[in-house]
């Protein structure tokens, strides 16, 4: 009973979140304080999911209690709970900030029922135990999010949407397809069905292909080496709330998928598809890296790191052990915490400084000190500086693949560090060291003497820093946990056992 | 039947792929339906075209054999719920892009990324100081 209630109240917050907005769409006051309690009920259920899964049980749910594989399962192991936990994480921080008046003038617009729209979307993602299932979460996760980029409805914006959309379309219905394919030859949709019938089927060719499908389709998602240009078209034009939480979940829910299904469905193939991935993951790194060196827009700097750091994530299905896929996952949640902060610390630079192009902004160190030292904890972890939290995914990635033999792309993955970490100079020395441009006096007074804004924009900045600190010289329960959920990715079994529960409990009706 | 379906699926595909790179965003629209309703094509010839019966079982009896499969159908409504939602948000959005850009050519959209904002110096300015130096 409780693993029923645990599994489905981090969905049923934001859903019932979606509801209240939309009925309050007049009352901003109502529906921030809908929006606040939906997210931090979806927290509170995330840490209750987390306690149940600790130790390593796998819960799973049938829904209309339709026996498996002919109804719709939900189902959490240790990543999957981590994943939902984290998003409550940056549901909560997100949300505090939004209220920040970011969104001010277009908040009745629907902000808060799009915002709940997409935690909705993205924690039915990570619990789904049914892969058209997760289609239809990826689409809702995609309307929400194509409601917020368009939400300003400026010049850019729409131009934005225009690529933006029509990218992640073509993305998804080549996931709806391959859905198709992989129903044609195995029958089933259920994850762990399929992982017990797809080592049976006749043409293996064929299923090989189809992880080459899925990886294409999830790989745009996640914005991998080839298909990433919806991103950087589009992540700068949104307002500073709204890419903070782009940019800590929507190219993750990707990686969550390409991890999901390389571990339990597509494992046998690796010696074909492990170098494909092996180079996108390469070419990843090398082109973020790049692409953020050559820009001066804060926001266009760090979307271009997105892109970069996902190629880190790629190791664990690459190198396929349990530290390497251990290490994926603690930098998976390193990166969420880490990224959604920066994008958050860039609009506290454009608040304070008048703008988000390098060149317009200056002598911020002077004026807020703090500041300077709240942007370095995220940007040094982001370069993967010890002791902060990039230190450990990236030595434990790194280590993952150098164990392995995969030399070429240990040493990329670290001369990318140190790329990123002249990105980030970068941002200091012209936001913060060189002395300040004329126009940007205004807005510090604004940020000056605006209290409440300054409290609301800085407290989920400074908390997050906190758990970046945390996860840096506190390392050890979270590299253990991240190991333990990649050994428990790779045993197929208790995700299988728990859909498919031993044969006396089947179909006992009452 | 099935390797029928299987080639209209391609042409189908192919004719998406066709309309979706041009640079006519109108046509870009009419490519994402050509291509969705591909993908439903898709489901459907995956559950296999065997019977026509409808899958509904005679009363008194708790089995049947030999009928229509009643899955594919299911997610096919899905999907196509699903990509009706879009598209027309899609085409709304494409509306609004065209009257506050004044065009519908993918390749004059460049307000989000103007051509002149890589690095802080234009384009121009870059081709300007190359040719200074060459000369």
């Amino acid at each position: 009973m409780t693993s029923h209630l645990l599994l489905t109240l981090p969905i049923l917050f934001p859903l019932l979140g979606v509801a209240l907005c939309a009925l309050f769409w007049a009352n901003k006051l109502a529906q921030r304080i809908v929006s606040l309690a939906a997210s931090l009920g979806l927290l509170g259920s995330a840490i209750a999911l987390m306690y149940a899964v600790f130790d390593g049980t796998v819960l799973a749910t049938h829904f209309g209690n339709w026996d498996a594989p002919f109804g719709i399962v939900f189902v959490a192991d240790m990543f999957s709970a981590v994943m939902v936990l984290i998003t409550g994480v940056m549901a909560v921080a997100v949300g505090i900030y939004g209220l920040a008046g970011y969104i001010e003038p277009k908040e009745n617009a629907f902000y808060h029922l799009l915002y709940q729209g997409l935690l909705l979307g993205v924690t039915g993602a990570f619990l789904t135990g049914d892969i058209f299932n997760l289609y239809v979460w990826f689409e809702i996760m995609l309307i929400s999010s194509f409601g917020l980029l368009a939400l300003g409805g400026t010049r850019s914006q729409l131009d934005a949407g225009v690529k933006y959309v029509t990218l992640n379309l073509i993305a998804t219905t080549f996931f709806l397809i391959t859905v198709g394919f992989l129903y044609g030859i195995t029958g089933t949709l259920n994850m762990a069905d399929l992982a017990r019938v797809l080592p049976t089927v006749e043409n293996q060719g064929l299923v090989t292909t189809l992880a080459v499908l899925f990886l294409m389709a999830f790989g745009s998602k996640a914005a991998v080496f080839p298909l990433f240009y919806w991103l950087p078209a589009a992540y700068h034009t949104a307002s500073a709330p709204v890419v903070a939480i782009f940019a800590a979940l929507l190219t993750k829910v990707g990686v969550y998928a390409i991890i999901r299904t390389f571990t339990l469905l597509f494992d046998g193939d690796a010696g074909y598809t492990g170098p494909i991935v092996a180079g996108i993951a390469i070419f990843t790194m090398v082109t973020g890296v790049f692409g953020a060196a050559s820009h001066l827009d804060v926001r266009r700097i760090l979307s271009f790191h997105i892109i970069s750091q996902i190629g880190y994530m790629l190791f664990g299905i690459i190198v396929a052990t349990p530290l390497a896929i251990g290490g994926s996952i603690l930098y998976i949640v390193h990166h969420i915490v880490v990224k959604a902060n920066l994008f958050l610390i860039a609009g506290i630079i454009n608040r304070a400084g008048g703008s988000f192009h390098l060149k317009e902004v200056g002598g911020l160190y002077r004026t807020m000190p703090f500041l300077g030292v709240l942007f370095l904890i995220p940007a040094l972890s982001l370069a993967g500086l010890p002791p902060l939290s990039g230190f450990w995914s990236k030595f434990t990635v790194i280590k993952a693949s150098l164990d392995a033999g995969h030399v070429v792309l240990a040493g990329v993955g670290l001369a990318v560090g140190v790329l990123t970490l002249y990105s980030m100079i970068k941002i200091w020395n012209e936001a913060f060291w060189k002395s300040a441009p004329g126009a940007s006096e205004t807005a510090m007074v604004t940020w000056k003497g605006d209290r409440r804004t300054r409290a609301l924009m800085l407290t989920p900045a400074i908390s997050l820093a906190a758990v970046t600190l945390t996860i840096g010289l506190y390392a050890e329960p979270f590299v253990d946990f991240s190991l333990r959920a990649g050994a428990q990715l790779l045993d197929k079994s208790a995700y299988i056992d728990a859909v498919f529960p031993p044969a006396q409990f089947v179909g006992s009706l009452p | 039947m099935e390797p029928v379906f299987a080639i209209v699926f391609g042409v189908m595909v192919a004719v998406a792929t066709y309309l979706l790179m041009s640079r006519n965003a109108l046509r870009i629209v009419l490519g994402l339906l050509v291509l969705g309703n591909a993908a439903n094509l898709s489901i459907f010839v995956a559950g296999r075209l065997g019977s026509r019966t409808p899958p509904l079982v005679p009363d008194g009896q708790t089995f049947v054999t030999e009928v229509a499969n009643p899955l594919p159908q299911a997610l096919i409504l899905t999907a196509i719920v699903i990509s009706f939602a879009l598209v027309a948000f899609t085409i709304v959005l494409f509306q609004s892009a065209y009257k506050q850009l004044g065009t519908i050519d993918a390749d004059a959209m460049r307000a989000a990324e103007p051509h002149d904002d890589v690095g802080g110096t234009s384009v121009k300015a870059g081709q300007q100081k190359v040719a200074e130096f060459a000369a």
